[in-house]
């Protein structure tokens, strides 16, 4: 299995979310652990990818592209903290 | 309103070949002309994405090697073949001067390090995860920062050292930059140590002290990049001040 974290999702968040979603800190919504979101445990690549807590393990986004189409699933995020534009 | 959306979003662009360049028998660089580059910041990445003729895809991130200044928008990646790999062989293999590549980025904010961070820094490489870190050293020489830095350098054998001419040339001529080699499986003649993966006692010598509060960056297989941090962190480093990457391999 390739693991990687979450500094290899950078490129698929940006396509998203338009800013660098890597250095936002996440909040688990298993553990409550908090941490950059790249320093989330990646598995798979794309198209289909989960990245899990470096604390609990449990999931925290799942990321998958399909018929054009990207899905993302952030059941395993309790918070996302990121700087304002401009700010 | 939708045109403005639409035109944030990271494009794919395609990058040409322009130069390659053998630095071990397994790991190559490519100098690619990307016209518009934005430009990037020393440790940042890119995807490569590629396409079958069925449609089929393959993307990958890699390190960009390279400082960026601007002119010229040029961007190097060192690219280490993984020999079950899907993308890695055609790019250390297959792939000649002229030709182009998808491409989209720089990606990734996190593992970086700008020329305005003042304290000293450590960066800590094991095999191809010293790519990244290099750009972090080529950075500080082009911005002529000041800063110590100190890479620990993890790799099997002496021939599987990358940009091992222009690492001895910039720790001769560029003060303030040490390096410390780690051979795993072969040292030079005359090492004064057998080989062995990096442990405590390494980064206990070799690495800064706790109290030196430096920049830490660690950047290698998934094993390697956890053993450091944990052996880091045993010595008394802040974990607020390491940040780690791992590239995939098997």
């Amino acid at each position: 299995m390739n693991m990687l974290d979450g500094n290899a999702l950078a490129g698929d968040l940006d396509d998203i979310f338009t800013v660098d979603v890597t250095t936002a800190r996440f909040v688990c919504a298993t553990c409550g652990h908090s941490g950059a979101m790249a320093t989330l445990r990646l598995f798979g690549r794309t198209p289909a990818s989960v990245a899990r807590c470096p604390s609990c393990t449990e999931v925290v986004l799942c990321l998958v592209k399909a018929d054009g189409r990207v899905f993302l699933d952030t059941r395993g995020i309790a918070r996302l903290e990121l700087p304002m534009s401009g700010a | 309103m939708t045109q403005a959306a639409v035109s944030r979003r990271l494009n794919w662009r395609i990058g040409t070949v322009t130069g390659i360049r053998a630095e071990t028998p397994s790991i190559r660089t490519l100098v690619l002309d990307v016209p518009d580059w934005p430009g990037h910041l020393a440790g940042q990445h890119i995807d490569v994405r590629l396409t079958a003729p069925d449609g089929y895809q393959a993307q990958r991130s890699y390190s960009i090697g390279s400082a960026w200044s601007s002119p010229p928008g040029t961007v190097e990646l060192t690219v280490q073949r993984l020999d079950d790999g899907e993308v890695s062989p055609y790019l250390t293999d297959t792939v000649e001067v002229g030709d182009q590549v998808e491409l989209r980025g720089p990606v990734g904010g996190w593992f970086v390090w700008r020329e305005t961070q003042t304290p000293p820094v450590l960066l800590i490489g094991g095999g191809s995860g010293v790519v990244p870190l290099m750009a972090m050293i080529r950075q500080r020489s082009l911005a002529k920062a000041t800063q110590p830095f100190r890479l620990i350098y993890s790799v099997r054998t002496p021939e599987d050292v990358c940009y091992a001419q222009e690492l001895r040339d910039r720790v001769r001529d560029e003060a303030g930059l040490d390096v410390r080699f780690v051979y795993t499986r072969k040292a030079p003649e005359g090492w004064a140590e057998p080989p062995k993966r990096i442990d405590a006692a390494t980064l206990n010598t070799y690495g800064w002290p706790p109290e030196f509060m430096a920049e830490t960056f660690v950047c290698g297989p998934t094993s390697f990049v956890e053993t450091t941090a944990d052996i880091l962190i045993a010595l008394g480093h802040d974990a607020r001040r390491i940040r780690t990457e791992r590239f995939g391999g098997k």
